[in-house]
């Protein structure tokens, strides 16, 4: 019975195709409680690893003993140590390489569409955390949207498709993730992108995306079309790709729509929220595919593993753009929110440049599930 | 700087090793003794706490500097249970009242100098049980003493030898710093 190791990826993998996994979630029950990896054909038990000190006996018959179990802990040292615990009953258990904190990390890139000139557009899904980034790909050029910190995944994926990074754009100023947008541009000299209304506090230099503003990827006319949507952040902004995909950003989610809250002024951002969803999206062709910068749910993810709906379908389904009464819309994205992300305004001064903190601290401050929405 | 009995070096270990380490030590302490707890790991508090809780130790505070964390745990105490005998109690709700009005009243916390760092009653001087022979000659025996533990029992035994060293008006406070409602402030 050997204790080996699955990666991030795997588990990714695993989620997205429903397979049966059994998670022993050895963090402690708050932790657990707080956010844990999600799949429809997930099972748990939450048992701290320090309960499991003197013995797993007592758990075994917990464990089923017809699909695989892995253990999950933070960082991955208990789940080494619970999953040896189990190898010397006599049951084979996996721990997932990196712990939660890989998880939190993983990007997993799915290919949404070819664009009209041949190029093409990626999603890049962080599982763990419910991010959703974007590249752009034509004619040996790329742009990328709404990149989380871990930018060595976009520059490297970029490399591999032999592309250069020109423009990297936000669609607003996040609160939940650490951008890594203005890194990736420095890195590999492009421009970088921000909404002139979210960035008044901004302490570095950047483009100023404005509404009705067209940049091209290429010299193709696939072109990355500034539609200003605000709601979520005053700055907000959509993109229309090749005229055939919008990019949401955090205003439109597949199963839910923006929270305007996060930057303390959820009362004076609602009637732009409203404005955005129930006429600006609605002037728009639908047939436009739909790619936010979240998801919050699983039943959000599509089988292939991408996060993707007609705007047509969305107009009809989804109950936040189905609210006729303005008083009703107003208590449901005001009254009643979700808890804020962990460290929020945090997030937000270092995605201005304000705050510096280091790698592990940045790690720290994203831990938890994405909470930009409401339902 | 917090007196402990006992000090562990967890600095540089990484999950599970501090608990792994704490448990150990803890085994080896006395009922009521205090461990402080060094460790680099951020994730050390949260499940430190969450351990204390599920073994039933006292899990007291941290202090962060530096980058560098300070857990403090003081071992359950089974004796905890054991039956109060001195006559002379004051509800805590009483001893509000009294502190309000008589300004001299002297309260004496008898627990952990580490348990009083994290919270004390505003005013109160700190006299661990170790301490005691010596402290007790500095203290005149005219002064209304007030006597306050976490559970009113250790408490119980300081007021005790108190009073048989003829100190003229000793209370104990009942049940003590555990339910205490009152302003309080913390060493840090």
């Amino acid at each position: 019975m050997g204790v080996t190791p699955m990666t991030a990826s795997e588990v990714a993998k695993k989620v997205v195709r429903k397979e049966p996994l059994f998670i022993l979630d050895v963090r402690n029950e708050d932790a657990f409680a707080d956010w844990k990896i999600e799949g429809e054909n997930v099972e748990y038990l939450n048992i701290p690893y320090f309960d499991l000190l003197d013995g797993v006996e007592e758990i075994l018959e917990s464990l089923p003993t017809d699909r695989d179990v892995l253990v999950v802990c933070a960082k991955e040292g208990s789940s080494i140590m619970v999953a040896e615990m189990l190898a010397e009953e006599g049951r084979s258990a996996h721990y997932l390489a990196g712990g939660m904190k890989a998880w939190s990390e993983h990007l997993e890139p799915v290919k949404i569409g070819d664009l009209k000139d041949g190029g093409e557009l990626y999603q890049f899904v962080r599982l763990g955390k419910g991010c959703l980034s974007y590249m752009v790909v034509s004619n040996g050029e790329a742009a990328i949207i709404d990149a989380t910190r871990m930018t060595d995944v976009f520059i490297n994926f970029a490399k591999t498709l032999g592309v250069k990074i020109t423009n990297v754009l936000d669609t607003h100023l996040h609160a939940d993730h650490i951008s890594g947008g203005r890194k990736i541009a420095e890195a590999v000299g492009g421009a970088y992108w921000l909404p002139p209304k979210d960035a008044e506090e901004v302490i570095f230099a950047y483009e100023a995306l404005e509404d009705g503003r067209t940049l091209k990827v290429g010299d193709t006319t696939i072109a990355i079309q500034a539609l200003y949507s605000p709601g979520h952040t005053i700055g907000s902004t959509s993109f229309i790709v090749d005229e055939a995909y919008l990019l949401s950003g955090d205003i439109l989610f597949i199963d839910s729509i923006g929270r305007p809250d996060l930057a303390g002024l959820a009362e004076d951002w609602v009637g732009d929220l409203r404005q955005t969803l129930y006429s600006r999206y609605r002037n728009l062709a639908e047939e436009l595919i739909v790619l936010p910068a979240h998801f919050m749910i699983m039943e959000e993810v599509n089988d292939d593993g991408s996060v993707s709906e007609k705007l047509g379908t969305l107009l009809v389904e989804n109950h936040g753009l189905n609210i006729e009464d303005e008083a009703e819309f107003r208590q449901l994205v005001t009254g009643d929110l979700p808890p804020q992300p962990n460290a929020y305004q945090e997030i937000r001064e270092v995605n201005m440049g304000k705050l510096n903190p280091d790698e592990e601290t940045q790690r720290e401050m994203e831990i938890g599930p994405n909470r930009c929405a409401v339902r | 700087m917090i007196q402990t009995d006992v000090v562990l070096d967890a600095k540089g270990l990484a999950c599970p090793m501090p608990i792994v380490k704490t448990r150990k030590i803890m085994k080896e302490l006395y009922a009521g003794q205090v461990l402080e707890v060094q460790a680099t790991d951020k994730g050390s508090t949260a499940d430190l706490k969450a351990w204390a809780a599920s073994v039933g130790h006292q899990y007291l505070g941290t202090i962060e500097e530096n980058e560098e964390l300070k857990h403090y745990i003081r071992k359950s105490d089974d004796k905890e249970v054991a039956e109060k005998s001195y006559p002379h109690v004051v509800s805590n709700e009483a001893l509000e009242v009294i502190l309000d009005e008589n300004p001299e009243a002297l309260v004496l916390d008898v627990r952990e100098a580490a348990e009083y760092a994290f919270g004390h009653i505003p005013g109160a001087q700190s006299l661990p049980l170790g301490d005691f022979d010596e402290a007790v000659k500095q203290l005149t025996k005219e002064t209304d003493i007030y006597v306050v533990c976490r559970t009113g029992n250790r408490s119980d035994t300081v007021a005790q030898k108190l009073a048989s060293l003829g100190f003229a008006s000793v209370k104990n406070v009942v049940p003590g710093m555990s339910e205490w409602n009152g302003a309080t402030e913390k060493v840090h």
